[in-house]
């Protein structure tokens, strides 16, 4: 379970968050919803200690994140952010291979190739697996960041709008994959997204930030209601119902 | 796949061999290869005190500081930053002169402490430089490494005039093996560890390599390894500017080459740096002695005309495709 108490983060006179409190619940998809610049990403950068809070506590299973070793930590919870991917020229396989960095420091076992495989064919890129990161495109690369991650086969899975760069079928197999990973593995998933119907579709719990702060917490079809989404997002929306699922229009 | 990479090392490796033992024969005094068995006591002497030590140099200031430009590549996440244009060089040469301003009768312990130190300081400032740079383009970062360098070159030039000893700087300006003999190179055996230990956390620096971002997710201390790497190239700079002199490009060219013929996955191609580094320091180093037979062009002569086409070719290839 992640705890975050009281949580503030400004640079200088902006402030990024005041004062947030949440907990994130085992074996769920929570989305993170909310406008550009509401701290969506700056939350998850704290969670996973890629930014250091001004204030407040983190907890990953009653301990305090900033006491774990970094091996440790990353055994247990892993990232991926929007902007990391550099244009180095590693194949898909190596850098899937690198997930496991923190499992077996670069000596890789044979459980640790068979994860790698399993990782690779997972993404659908088995029939790619030798070819260099620089030679792909968008949507490719990022699979190959996603089957990274799945390699490194932690408990708790931090995802900062991972839909950037794919096209929809792509985007749907990411999200029901993510699915997957806890219905069938139990993994606690902290998802970014910025379009709200697969928010919907997909999370357990929706957390709604706006303002610095936490507007609305809690299961997705409560959050999900035409007065909360206007005043998440300040934007008209309708709710249909298609199948017994919800989708939000408002692109007109 | 792995089959053909070994078949490329073992072919690399002969290369060096032959190289370098063709180049023990050259040189002003004439000893042939059908000499070999019947060596006067004069050219042994030249052998073992001038010919040899300078090969060794050679290859060790060749591997050490192609493996820098590899790494520092790795921690500032830009393919055009290296020793050369990231003021480490220039920081190793005010170093140096500071020690000799100083501490005249020191000796090489202190020049090298000296030099190593503000080197280390001027990459650690670089680093932060190029952090606070928002537009983080493959040309501009080196850009800025350049004009901190030239700063950190002024600034010693200033001191140099200063204390008259400009004549004593000229030394270090640019790279020359020739002043090389048995008793003064001894110091630039320190790369070799440097190079053994790069080797070790190859794995740790490619990573690196993936942002820091990256790197935390995958459990890295990103700070402590970025600091290991200034410290290793440190110490690289500084053996090889005390010893040969500024050697220019070659931390540059060759993890550039190697990058793209090999990837950078740097426990695969770090020893491709390595043995191509000597290779291309080797044979530019024989054209510097047999060019203008029996004068000798300093190689940093000759790496610089060699090593800045070369560079150039990389800018247009690189640009087309960024």
């Amino acid at each position: 379970m992640i705890e975050v108490k009281n949580v503030s983060k400004s640079y200088g006179e902006r402030v990024i968050l005041n004062d947030i409190s949440v907990s994130f619940p085992e074996g769920k998809i929570v989305a993170l919803i909310g406008g550009n610049g509401t701290g969506k990403s700056t939350l998850l950068s704290i969670i996973s200690r890629l930014v250091k809070k001004d204030e407040g506590e983190i907890n990953l299973l009653n301990q305090d994140v900033f006491e774990m070793t970094h091996r440790e930590f990353a055994k247990k919870l892993s990232i991926l952010k929007q902007a990391n991917h550099p244009n180095v020229r590693l194949t898909i396989r190596e850098l899937v291979a690198f997930g496991r960095f923190p499992h077996s420091q670069g000596r890789l076992t044979a459980t640790d190739e068979q994860k790698v495989d399993e990782g690779i064919s997972f993404m659908r890129l088995t029939d790619i697996q030798h070819n260099y990161l620089d030679e792909l495109s968008g949507g490719q690369r990022q699979r190959a960041f996603l089957a990274m991650l799945l390699v490194q086969d932690t408990d708790y899975i931090l995802l900062d709008e991972p839909l950037n760069n794919l096209d929809l079928r792509h985007s749907v197999d990411i999200m029901k994959t993510l699915r997957a990973l806890a219905d069938d593995f139990g993994k606690t998933i902290i998802v970014v997204v910025h379009d709200i119907n697969f928010a919907v579709s997909y999370a357990d719990y929706i957390v709604a930030l706006k303002n610095q702060k936490i507007l609305y917490y809690g299961p997705t079809a409560e959050i999900i209601q035409e007065d909360r989404l206007k005043e998440i997002f300040d934007l008209e929306m309708r709710i249909i119902s298609h199948d017994n699922c919800k989708y939000c229009i408002y692109f007109k | 796949m792995p089959q053909n990479s070994l078949l490329i090392r073992i072919f690399l490796i002969l290369a060096l061999f032959i190289l370098a033992f063709i180049s023990i024969f050259i040189g002003v005094r004439d000893i042939s290869f059908s000499d070999i068995n019947h060596l006067d006591d004069d050219d042994t002497l030249v052998i073992v005190v001038s010919r040899i030590p300078r090969l060794i140099s050679i290859l060790i200031a060749g591997v050490g500081m192609s493996v820098s430009g590899l790494i520092v590549q790795q921690i500032a996440l830009n393919k055009f930053v290296s020793p050369t244009t990231m003021g480490t060089l220039d920081a190793t040469k005010m170093g140096i002169l500071l020690s000799m301003i100083l501490f005249p009768a020191g000796g090489m312990l202190t020049k090298m402490t000296f030099s190593f130190f503000i080197a280390l300081l001027a990459s650690i400032i670089f680093l932060k430089i190029a952090a606070q740079i928002k537009y983080r383009s493959l040309i501009f970062v080196p850009l800025v490494g350049i004009v901190f360098g030239n700063i950190i070159a002024a600034i010693a030039t200033f001191f140099a005039y200063k204390y008259n000893v400009v004549q004593n700087m000229e030394g270090w300006l640019v790279g020359d093996f020739s002043y090389i003999i048995k008793g003064n190179y001894e110091i630039l055996y320190l790369a070799i560890p440097v190079v053994i230990i790069s080797y070790l956390y190859a794995h740790k620096f490619t990573i690196v390599g993936l942002g820091e971002d990256a790197a935390k997710s995958l459990g890295l201390n990103h700070k402590q390894i970025v600091y290991l790497g200034l410290f290793l190239i440190s110490i690289t700079a500084t053996v090889v500017v005390l010893t040969a002199g500024v050697i220019p490009f070659l931390g540059l060219i060759v993890p550039n080459i190697v990058s793209i013929l090999f990837g950078d996955n740097l426990k695969k191609t770090l020893p491709y740096t390595g043995l191509i580094g000597a290779i291309f320091l080797l044979v530019c180093d024989m054209i510097s002695r047999t060019i203008a037979f029996p004068y000798e062009v300093p190689i940093g002569l000759t790496v610089s005309i060699i090593g800045g086409v070369v560079f150039l070719g990389l800018v247009l290839k690189k640009v087309r495709y960024v």
